[in-house]
């Protein structure tokens, strides 16, 4: 199987004066439909990794390659583009625009698109609000839900383009177990029903353990590489 | 382009505080604009008009001193067929002559008119105090300085003389008032055929006067009019006689325009600022929407929006506060006889000039801004917090 996302020789090197190379000639490939999780200590190069991969941040060396496309090769508005189109991204602060409803913030891929609302739109729209149980406060602002249900609205949001990447920093990074545990759910429902590729970030071990590989990160170098079932 | 106008909009409308605020600051800045500029240009044609709004603005002359035109009707016709923008048309028998009083002679300017066509001109109808205009042979009317100092009335006969032996004695139809002291003191005015038969110059005139339809366009239009005439009469204009009017109207011009100019720059430097800080307090937002595949000239454009609807907002606003200004000083800065200090008149070429400025002066303003948001790297922002 072509993979989807492929880490070439990566070294990301921060500072000018006085250099910290956080990750160090990593090499990783996904597969189409899979469900990755990286862990490792923090200060381990997670991030910076998950930022690498979603053409947020560029590598000091090497290549990340998404479908086949050698990214640092790209423009910065193709780039854009491919993002927009691509990928989705779940940060662990939920970044929604407080200034939109929940409804809003889900359609914002779509709007950036420059694509006008079709009646199909919107109703994929309304679908993924049930699907992550937002219905009641879909008009709500941003600012105006808990963090549970803002997590879960920035899900949505990043699910809305159909992305065949999605990218997740600690989703559940700053909720209780209960919601982080039906958030994983979700995650899981959405990649075995959309078929895209979930590489997520998580400190939680035991969630970890239900992905179908694990990646241990140890300052900045694959540790272990453990795909499951 | 519907993406980052739905954004500034609602960039605006959640900041509600920093918005009217930053709308007010336009407002203010282009009402203050708008009413200085119009107040000025009201002045300044209030003082045009009196200056020489009951004057000639062109004059045809013989080189002569009092020299005779004898053709003075078919350079009339020439003209009006051949030069356009003349307003008015006038001939006039215009000499120096003296009342004989009983032990002294009092110094006069005799000024024959065509009533009908002086009319336009001077407007004598609404001039007269006392009085009728004089319509026969022999009569005449008197400026209200003259007829004061002489202690003149209507019905009294008066001696006309000059040096050159020429001399009629003439009735006092009507006084008036004209405005200027030195012309109500000296002026004795009546029909040119009067005038003709006192000073015996049958059939001529002393000069045409003329009118035009923009006043500043004076100089050109004499000049025209002076390549049409033969070389025995000489044109002059308003302008060539009032060089300190035209230097003083200048100087304020100046004054204005700068003035106005610094009020936009005011405001320009109030937008940019509060626009400057709204892309930091936004810098979350605009990293998470480059995130999400918005580009660098998107990013822009969200914010020249910003300037561009609070420019066309705080423009209107501006405008009609201007307006209302102005309005409201016509009403209340008034002379002890009710009419306004300075009569304001709605240029609409300067308002929409107005218009455009404050429009194109806020989309100015948001550029730094802009360049600002265009320039922000998303990875700032999620790396950060």
């Amino acid at each position: 199987m072509d993979s989807i996302l492929t880490l070439q020789n990566i070294d990301k090197v921060y500072g000018r004066k006085i250099k910290t190379q956080v990750i160090f000639d990593l090499n990783l490939e996904f597969n189409p439909g899979s469900f990755n999780s990286i862990i490792g200590q923090s200060g381990s190069g997670k991030s910076t990794l998950l930022n690498i991969m979603g053409t947020l941040d560029r590598p000091t060396k090497g290549t990340v390659l998404i479908e086949g496309r050698d990214t640092g090769a790209l423009k910065k508005n193709d780039l854009s583009k491919l993002r927009n189109e691509a990928i989705g991204f779940v940060f662990q602060f939920h970044y929604l625009l407080p200034e939109f409803t929940t409804l809003e913030n889900i359609l914002m891929p779509q709007w950036i698109k420059n694509k006008k609302i079709e009646p199909e739109i919107q109703r994929r729209a309304e679908e993924l609000i049930e699907v992550v149980g937002l219905e009641k406060v879909k008009n709500n602002l941003a600012t105006d839900m808990s963090g549970g249900q803002q997590q879960r609205a920035a899900i949505a949001r990043a699910l809305m383009n159909r992305p065949r990447i999605l990218l997740a920093d600690e989703p559940t990074g700053n909720l209780d177990s209960e919601t982080s545990d039906s958030i994983y759910r979700l995650l899981k429902d959405i990649n075995r029903e959309f078929q895209s590729t979930f590489i997520v970030i998580t400190h939680d071990k035991k969630i970890a353990e239900r992905t179908d590989r694990i990646i241990e990160l140890k300052d900045g170098r694959v540790y272990t590489d453990v795909s499951q079932k | 382009m519907r993406f980052p106008l739905k954004i500034a909009w609602r960039f605006l409308k959640s900041g509600k505080g920093q918005t009217l605020l930053i709308l007010a600051g336009i407002a203010i800045g282009i009402s203050v604009q708008v009413f200085i500029g119009l107040l000025i240009q009201g002045l300044q044609t209030s003082l045009v008009d009196s200056t020489i709004g009951n004057s000639s603005q062109v004059t045809i002359e013989s080189r002569e001193n009092n020299g005779a035109i004898f053709d003075y009707q078919e350079k009339e016709d020439t003209i009006r067929e051949q030069i356009e923008g003349v307003e008015e048309l006038s001939p006039t028998l215009t000499l120096p002559a003296f009342i004989s009083l009983e032990e002294e002679a009092e110094s006069a300017l005799i000024r024959g008119f065509e009533f009908e066509k002086a009319e336009g001109i001077y407007g004598f109808r609404e001039k007269i105090t006392e009085g009728t205009l004089p319509e026969n042979s022999g009569e005449v009317m008197v400026g209200i300085g003259l007829a004061e100092n002489l202690d003149l009335e209507i019905e009294d006969v008066l001696e006309i003389f000059n040096f050159d032996g020429d001399q009629g004695d003439v009735k006092i139809t009507g006084i008036f008032d004209i405005g200027v002291t030195n012309l109500n003191e000296s002026w004795i005015v009546s029909e040119l055929q009067t005038a003709q038969e006192i000073f015996q110059r049958e059939a001529s005139v002393t000069a045409i006067e003329i009118q035009v339809e923009e006043v500043f366009d004076a100089d050109i239009i004499g000049e025209e009019i002076e390549g049409l005439m033969e070389d025995d009469v000489k044109v002059t204009n308003w302008k060539d006689a009032n060089q300190d009017l035209l230097s003083g109207l200048q100087g304020q011009d100046i004054s204005s325009i700068m003035i106005q100019i610094f009020v936009v720059v005011a405001v320009v430097l109030g937008i940019s600022s509060v626009l400057a800080i709204s892309v930091l307090q936004r810098s979350k937002q605009i990293g998470i929407l480059k995130a999400m595949g918005v580009n660098d000239q998107s990013a822009s454009l969200i914010f020249l929006f910003q300037g561009l609807i609070l420019g066309i907002l705080g423009g209107l606003i501006g405008i009609a506060l201007g307006l209302l200004l102005s309005y409201s000083f016509m009403i209340f800065a008034t002379n002890p006889d009710g009419s306004p200090v300075v009569e304001i008149v709605i240029n609409y070429n300067f308002i929409g000039l107005s218009f455009v400025i404050a429009v194109a002066a806020s989309t100015l303003a948001a550029l730094i801004p802009a360049k600002k948001s265009s320039k922000l790297q998303p990875i700032e922002v999620i790396r950060n917090g």
